[in-house]
This record gives structure tokens, sequence and C-alpha cells, in this order.
């Protein structure tokens, strides 16, 4: 690990002030940062913690029902906290990792560095959340623009994610042998005008809506119902644990497993 | 009724106290006044000439103490191998040099090119980076079979091409066995990878090099299973230290698995440069650092023939294995594919005719050496696995023919040069079949098919050589040193007792086991003996642990000792009671004058031993301290059946384990509940190479599976809780103990079960063509095998 200054500001103000400087970096829960720095692959001039900004924690209902997670909430607290409003969500966040893992890591900073393989980008996608920034709202399907790549400008801080609630929904892991991220992770929502469905851990473009099955599921709600699609292999992440038509495959199996657990 | 002390009691792990709390004293614990810290600048790349290093701007550096290169160790020894082969034709194997840093060449990704001491590890590092290397990186040549073809790019300029060797064993029944399969009523053909495997000991390889200049005195702090054979090889053959000016401590060492029995190249760095900066020097490897540069273990190509007569005899077995030995030869890498693998290819079957031919093969890898098991495991896998797919294509069941072909006559001597001297395999099956409940299997498929899964059920056996080894017969198979081991008694005033042994306890509960047999033998309470191991300065000499070889020769050192400790406390003792020494008895820490009530405790006679007022000054000296060198007559044949059963998932290909049962024979047992520690411990290992880890290179030589991300462990989830039997027991005949050895079974018997089990469920759900999966068993290999 390099040097680097580091700030733990109290406001979502004097965090945007703080990351002003060349090269200064937010820090969510650091679970994917802060074995980058000790491997010595980034070189951040400041470290901006997120973490003691009161405002950016907790898991509240916002006036039209939805969820609102604050961008610097732990997955143990999303676990525990959303589970009576959007028990699906709070299983996914119960599913990510270890307890070390859980008791670390952030909602904010996984949509923030969006890894191809993370479960929460499918559970925003599917379910339609906005992503709240200290100086906008980002709809889901405008803000995941491929593997670690998202619509956030230089400094900008996911302050909040709200997730409308869905009639029904669950998510469906397959874990990579080694490192337990997904392989291929669905999730289905089922919402009053339709179904979304998310997938992460499989394509190359990172995390994506299978539109053919939303429309199929939007129809008919089991699942049968998506028995005559496929899903192709091109563009399919193929490597040590899966080839690409693995997880192509994989696709399909769990986004039944997950209708059929939310049906 | 259990006994609660001595041999076969269950006594709890006395270190475990200290593991327990925190309070473990390891290699990385040692910090010395003054010391500086190494960083390894390493290879990035699989091969490649070292055109020129520039060290001057990282010299500049801050804390910059010293920096080191392949030419600070021109001149210095290379790092030996321990084992010379003989190839079919009679001569040598290729041994190349290996350098501690790389000289002209570097030959595996993380292969050492410099060396920054620094006052800190952090300024070592910064300054790593502002070396400044200029490579020419070179083909890599990854590839066993390619590496071996005409024109492949060599890996060692100076040797005819990258074949190690081409090894025949034995060589003279080569015709005999081809012909036996030429005529042979039926032929089950087998190709299969034994795939390659990372040790990972929790605790990274750590080593402290200390020098003090007033008496010119070396100490190497390091994570050793062996300190004794580390100061010898380092000192005779690296860096010409003699042995009175080299202590090496091996401390507390959190699991070696045989990648720590290796002499390593950072070990000799850090003794070197602790007198060439004239202050001790510290390296502590980094995970990513050990998944490097730790030697990993099997990666075997193998084709295997088993030849059956009419009646389903075994009649012949042919082996084809290419066994890949990485870029240098590491320690003991030659002999693991050869005398530790070929030689049990005979496994529990009386099969007359076995050829074994190994091609060992230079690559640009990580140096493959011992790893748990070490050639055993590779033999067992391949001979269980095409008994398992012989019994498939001839309709027979798989027990059935495995005990037609039992050997039940000892002392048997196989066609591969061994002698079992007991065994009883049939009675280990029974047990099997009995603690495995495979009579019930029917009822458990048909309930996990109700559930839409695949069950499987794998069955096999194993036969090992352990008790690691007769020296005279090693040393005619290449060995380069004596595989005996020491140990010395030394009896204190008050009657307590340190004994200071040549094995090393890394895990395996020698504090606690080898206590037992003394506090047995003499009739006194275990805690009042300790066991020393580990500083070549406390001990007399030893070999180390591996091999599965601590109490089968170490505690047969043991055992001799306190045999001459008795009878000299016996002479003491007689004195004492102005009797006849032959009718002393020793009893429960009393000694007796038999058929009277006259009698000594063995406290006054080790007191009358230092305080020696009355006493037979004129016949025997003072003290009470023996020492003896053990040295086995043959190797210990523990064998055992083992039984899994896996659910496959066949929308997924994942694999479960629902059921594992072992039924071993070690022979005697000293302590029970260590005993299926140990067996726990192997399985686990056995199923982690089964369904999870694989070491994988790409075809440039970069290692793949360089950190927890992507080379999967064994966790608890993944295993079932299994079922241990140790109960059948023929004593070995050799040892004073009787007793086989029982640290490496459970990883050379498990993978087989494991795979024989997942091949089992696919038959079983109508996937006919699936006669084979290479381990490991991915979800993503089953499903693939599925839908092939």
């Amino acid at each position: 690990m390099y040097n680097f200054d580091f700030e733990k500001p109290s406001t979502v103000a004097d965090a945007v002030a703080a990351l002003a400087t060349e090269e200064a970096q937010p820090l969510g829960g650091g679970q994917t940062l802060l074995p980058t720095m000790k491997q010595r692959l980034a070189s951040p001039s400041k470290l901006v913690s997120l973490t003691g900004i009161a405002e950016m924690k907790g898991v509240c209902k916002g006036d039209d029902g939805s969820v609102c997670i604050g961008g610097a909430t732990n997955h143990a607290t999303v676990a525990s906290e959303a589970a009576s409003q959007y028990p699906a969500l709070a299983a996914l966040a119960g599913g990510i990792g270890d307890p070390a893992v859980r008791n670390r890591g952030t909602i904010g900073g996984s949509l923030a560095n969006n890894d191809p393989a993370a479960c929460y980008p499918s559970a925003a996608l599917a379910s339609g959340a906005t992503i709240v920034t200290n100086s906008r709202q980002i709809a889901a399907d405008d803000y995941f623009q491929g593997m670690f790549t998202t619509a956030l400008e230089e400094g900008e801080i996911i302050t909040e994610v709200r997730f409308p609630v869905p009639e029904v929904a669950n998510y469906q892991k397959f874990e990579q042998p080694a490192s337990r991220f997904a392989l291929v992770g669905v999730y289905v929502a089922k919402y009053a005008d339709g179904v979304r469905v998310a997938v992460t851990g499989a394509s190359e473009s990172g995390v994506f809506r299978w539109t053919e099955a939303e429309a199929a599921l939007s129809g008919n709600f089991s699942a049968d119902a998506i028995d005559g699609l496929s899903v192709s292999a091109d563009g399919m992440i193929g490597d040590l644990h899966g080839t690409g038509a693995y997880r192509a495959h994989l696709v399909k199996v769990l986004t039944k497993r997950a209708v059929a657990a939310a049906s | 009724m259990p006994k609660d002390s001595g041999i076969g009691a269950s006594s709890k792990r006395r270190e475990d106290v200290r593991f327990l709390t925190g309070n473990g004293n390891y290699t990385d614990d040692i910090n010395i006044y003054g010391q500086t810290h190494v960083y390894f600048l390493r290879s990035d790349v699989a091969h490649g000439r070292i055109k020129n290093i520039d060290t001057s701007a990282a010299e500049a550096m801050p804390g910059v103490v010293r920096i080191f290169t392949g030419a600070d160790f021109e001149g210095i020894g290379s790092i030996p191998c321990g084992w010379q082969i003989t190839d079919r034709h009679g001569q040598p194997m290729q041994e190349p040099a290996h350098p501690v840093l790389a000289i002209g060449k570097v030959r595996h990704v993380g292969d050492p090119i410099a060396a920054v001491v620094a006052e800190s590890l952090a300024e070592a590092r910064d300054a790593a980076e502002a070396l400044n290397v200029d490579i020419e990186e070179l083909p890599a040549v990854v590839d066993m079979k390619a590496a071996v073809k005409d024109g492949a790019t060599k890996v060692h300029d100076d040797l005819t091409s990258n074949l190690c060797y081409d090894w025949g064993f034995v060589e003279d029944n080569k015709g005999a066995v081809d012909e036996a399969i030429k005529s042979a009523a039926h032929v089950t053909t087998l190709e299969l990878v034994n795939n390659r495997l990372v040790a990972n000991p929790m605790e990274p390889r750590v080593a402290v090099g200390d020098y003090n200049r007033s008496n010119d005195e070396h100490t190497l702090y390091t994570t050793s299973q062996n300190p004794h054979v580390i100061r010898l090889l380092m000192g005779a053959f690296v860096l010409g230290i003699p042995e009175h000016k080299l202590r090496v401590v091996a401390p507390d060492v959190g699991g070696g698995f045989g990648t720590k029995i290796f002499h390593y190249a950072e070990e000799a760095f850090c003794t070197f440069a602790a007198k060439a900066v004239n202050r001790p020097v510290k390296w502590t490897a980094s995970r990513s650092e050990a998944f490097m540069s730790d030697a990993h273990g099997r990666d075997h190509v193998t084709k295997i023939e088993l030849a059956l007569d009419a009646d389903n005899n075994f009649t012949a077995v042919r082996t084809e294995t290419y066994a890949n030995m990485g870029a240098y030869l590491s320690t003991f890498a030659p002999s693991v594919p050869t005398w530790l693998h070929g030689t049990l290819m005979a496994g529990n079957y009386k099969t007359p005719l076995v050829y074994v031919n190994v091609k060992a093969v230079f690559t640009n890898t990580v140096p493959v050496d011992a790893y748990r098991g070490a050639g055993r495991p590779e033999a067992t896998y391949q001979l269980e696995r095409v008994i398992d797919k012989a019994a498939r294509e001839l309709g027979v069941d798989p027990i059935k023919l495995r005990r037609q072909n039992f050997i039940t006559e000892f002392p048997y001597a196989t066609p591969v040069a061994v002698e079992y001297d007991t065994g009883d395999y049939p009675a280990t099956m029974d047990k099997l079949e009995e603690i495995a409940d495979l009579s019930g299997f029917e009822a458990r498929r048909k309930a996990s098919e109700a559930k839409g899964k695949l069950r499987g059920l794998g069955v096999n056996c194993y036969i090992e050589a352990c008790g690691i080894a007769p020296s005279n017969l090693v040393g005619q198979l290449g060995a380069r040193a004596g595989l005996y081991d020491a140990a010395t008694v030394r009896v204190n005033a008050t009657g307590s007792i340190s004994v200071m042994v040549g094995a090393h306890s890394h895990g395996q509960g020698h504090e606690t086991a080898f206590p037992q047999v003394v506090a047995e033998m003499l009739g006194i309470d275990e805690s009042m003996i300790d066991i020393v191991h580990g500083d070549s300065s406390k001990i007399p000499f030893g070999m180390g642990t591996y091999g599965s070889r601590s109490i089968a020769v170490c505690g047969s050192a043991m055992v001799r000792a306190t045999e001459k400790i008795i009878n000299k406390a016996k002479k003491i003792a007689s004195h004492l009671l102005e009797a006849s020494e032959a009718d002393i008895e020793l009893k429960n820490g009393q000694f007796t004058v038999a058929g009277t009530d006259k009698s000594v405790a063995w406290g006054d006679v080790t007191l009358a031993a230092y305080v020696p007022h009355n006493y037979p000054l004129e016949d025997i000296e003072p003290g009470l301290e023996e020492t003896a060198f053990y040295d086995p007559s043959n190797f210990t044949y523990p064998s055992g059946a083992y039984a899994c059963e896996v659910e496959v998932d066949p929308d997924t290909g994942k694999v479960t384990i629902e059921r594992f049962s072992a039924a071993d024979d070690f022979g005697n047992v000293i302590n029970p509940m260590i005993v299926t520690g140990q067996v726990h411990g192997g399985i686990g290992q056995g199923i982690g190479q089964a369904l999870l880890e694989n070491c994988s290179y790409d075809e440039n030589g970069q290692l793949l599976s360089a950190s927890y991300m992507d080379y999967a462990m064994p966790r608890a989830s993944d295993v079932p809780f299994f079922t241990v039997d140790h109960s059948c027991q023929t004593p070995c005949t050799h040892n004073p103990l009787g007793v086989k050895g029982c640290g490496e079974a459970g990883a050379i018997g498990s993978p087989p079960a494991v795979v024989n089990a997942v091949v089992d469920a696919l038959q079983s759900g109508g996937h006919k063509n699936v006669t084979h999966i290479d381990m490991p068993c991915s979800p993503s290999r089953v499903w693939a095998a599925m839908n092939g």
C-alpha cells in the first residue's frame, strides 16, 4: 500500500469538498478498494471515508412506499432492517460474502464499483431502483454501463438507493467455488406493471436485464413460462470456473428457480 | 473401557491451549533487535532472459540497506536436490542448477530476480519498484507433452531437453506386462489428470536470518517441517557453513502438508544476507508469494491400463505418466512420481505384473514436490479409478471385483519391489460396509431422486507406504540422505522428563502423543513428560516430519532411548534395593523386587542418579539421559477402504458430499482422537482436490489461480460429518510400537472415492457415456460431462 491522506467527514457536503482533490477516492466499506491498494494496484492520493456520514446510513420507508437505503449502509444492516419491508433484498444482502464482509461492505460501495459478479447490481436493476447521488437521481436502467463502469461522475457520491417494493421477488445465486461471488446470480421482481429479471455474474457487459424472460413472465409468472427460451452464450464470461455456455445455461436455471421461489 | 492415559488414550491435545489462545510462537512472531526486512522482486513472466538489472535508482531510495541480485550468488552453491533418479537406460536424471536469485534467466512466474533489504518492508517494496529490470521474454513451456517434443523451447539451456528422466519400473517386467495386456480377456484403459495443487498452509513461509560476528554463528528461524534437514542442505551444499556454526530453528509451524519440507531459496538468502549486511534479515511471504513460490503438488497426466482374465482376475497393470517438475528440482521432487508412486501400483491387489513408466518434465511453472501423500495419492487414484471403470465395463460389482483380487497372505512381496508386512483388506472392507451402511444406499438414492438429485456411491481401497524409510534401501534408490530418526530422553533429577525428538510437530499433536508412549513405558503421569522439537541446537538430530513417519520412526527411536533409560534406572534401583538387577520390575512408576514388597519410586531413582551419594559409581555414570537413533527395516503399510456418497444437481452439475466413511488399518493407535483428527483433515484435503482445488496456468505460463478468488479451498460447509473407524488393526511387525502412521491416509484414500461416486451418480442419471471426469469435479465440469 502506498501512502495516502485520509479524511472522514460527517456530512455529504464535506465529503464532496474533500473529494475535489486530484486522485482522491471515496471509501465505503473498502472490501474491494483496500485489497486493491494493498496489492499496489490502486494509489489514491486521499481516501474519503463515507461511513461517518449519519445521513447516508440506515434503512427507511419513502413516501411512495419504496425502501430507501443510505449509501453507506452495510450489508448486515440491510439484511436485518430491510427484512420486513423487502425480504428478497434483505436475503440478498445477507448472502453477500461472509459476516466480516457484510459488516464492512456497503451498498453504495458495491453499486459504485459495479463488479460484474457482485450481487447488489442485480437487485437494483431488477427493482428499477433509483440511485440518488449528491447531485442527481439516476434510474438503474441508465446507471449500469458495463463491468466496473457506471453513470457516476468523478467525485460523485451515492447517498441513497431507493427500491420500489415488488409484489414478490427472489434472488438466486450460484456461487463461484473459490471467491463465492456470483458465478451467475438472477434477481426476479414482479411488479404490478410487469416482471423484471436482472442477471449478474454472467455477462462480459456486466449486469443486464433478460428482456425475453421478462416478457414471458409478465404474461405468466411461472417457471414454465420460460421453458421455450434460451440464453445465448455470446458475450458471456468464460473463465476457470465456467464457460460462457455454462453461464448462459445457469441464467435460465436460476431464473426458473427464482420464479418458483417467489411464486 | 477406554484408557484415560498412556497408549490408546484420547488425551487432549496439550499444544492446543497455546494455539487456541493466541499464544503460539511462530516464525513471524520472532523479531530481533536491529532486524531488516527483505522484499523479493519476482518475475512476472514465465520465461525470459535477464538482459540487465539497474539498481542505481533503487539504491538511492529511503531505508535501503542493500540490494542483491543473482550476481551476488555467483559461486554460491545451487539449491540442492535430495534425490537422484536413474532412468530406464541407466543414466542419471538431468539436474539443472537452481540459484538463490535468478542468474541469466527467469523460469517461472515468481522466480526471484532481486532482493531488496531495507529498514522496513514498505521501504523495501518501494525500492523494488524502482529497480529497472530488462527481461527479454521467451516462449513459455507449460504443457508437459509439448515440452518433450523435439524443438520445444528449453527451460534450461544447458540441458539436452526438458525431460528430467524417463523412468521404467520394473523395467525387466516390461515385456511380460506388454504380453499380458495383449493376451488379456479384457483391458480397461483410462486417461486422467491428477490436478496440480497448492498446499496452502494457514501460515505462509517465513525466514529470519541472524548472524553473530563475535563467534561466527548463524541462526535461521524458518517455517520448516525438518530443521536438521535444512541445516544439512543449506549449510553443506549452498552456503558452506559447518553444522556447529549453523543453528536452524523451526518453532511453532502453522501447517506444512509437505510444502515446508523443502529447502527454499528464501531461507538461504536470509542466512546469507544476515552476514552480508551484519544485521538480522526477515522475510514473511504474502499469500500471493505463497501461491507462486511454495512448491506445488501432484500434476500428473496418466494413462493406465488394467488387464483381466476371463474370471476377472487382475493380470497386469501398465501405466504411463507425465510428471511435472516445474522449473527447478525441488528437494524431493524426483522421488515423488517414482519411488513414492511406482512402488504402490500393486495397491491392495495380487496383480502379478506391473509396469510403470514416468517421464518427469521441466516446465516454466513453480516447482512441484511432495504434498500430503506424495505420489501415493496419484497411484491410488489411477488404480482405484481404473478398477471402478473395469467393474462397470464388465458389469460386476466394484466391491466384489476388489475383494476377488485382494492380497490375503502376508508378508506379501509385490511385483513393484516392496513387501507388505501385514494387512487385512477384507476386514477393512467389511468394516466399511458396516459403518457406511452400504445396504441402505438404494433407499437413500431413491430419496435423492425424489428431490430431483442424482445420488452416487463411490468405494475404493488404498494402501500406502509410509514410516519413511529404511536408509540402506532409499540410498540404493537414489536418496542423498538417510531416513532414520533420533530421540534423546532426558530424565531430570526429580523425575520429570524432556524428550528431544527429531520429528517436528506442525499440527500432528506430537506434544501430546509422544509423552503418552513414554508414560506408558515408565508407568508415570503424562504431565511429567514434555517434548522438545524444532531446534537443531536442542535435539540430537532428526530427519523431520513427512511421509507419516513421526511415530513410526522417531517414536521408535524414543522407545529405544526409553528402554535404555529403564535399563539404567533398574541398575540404580537394584543398588538402592540391594537386590539383583534381574529381579527388578518396573510397574506404575515403582521399581519392585520381584516377589517382595520392597520397592523404590521412580523419583527416588532419578534423584539418586543426580545426587549419587548412595550410587554404584564404580559401575555406572551419574545422570539419566539416553539417546537412540532408529532406522526402520521396512516401510509401514497402512491400508483401508473408503466410501463416499454424493448428490449431483442435474441442472447445475453441483456435487455435494452427503456421506463419507473411512475404515482404516493404522496398526496400533497411540491417541485415537488425534488419529481421527488426522483422518478428518486428510479427507478434507482429498475432497478439496476432488471437487474444488485446481492450480491452473495459461499457455503463457501465467498463474491463473493465484489467489483465493480463483483457487477454491475446501471449507467446513463443503464436507459432511465423517464416519471414521480405525478398529481394524494389524500391527506393524517391524517397529516396537506396531504403528503404521496415519497422517496422509485421508488425502490418499478419498479422491477416488469422490470421483467414483460422481461418475456413479451420472451413470444412474442415464449419462452412460460419462466414464470419467477429471478433478476437480467442479459444477461446470460435471455439467459439461452431462451435456458433452
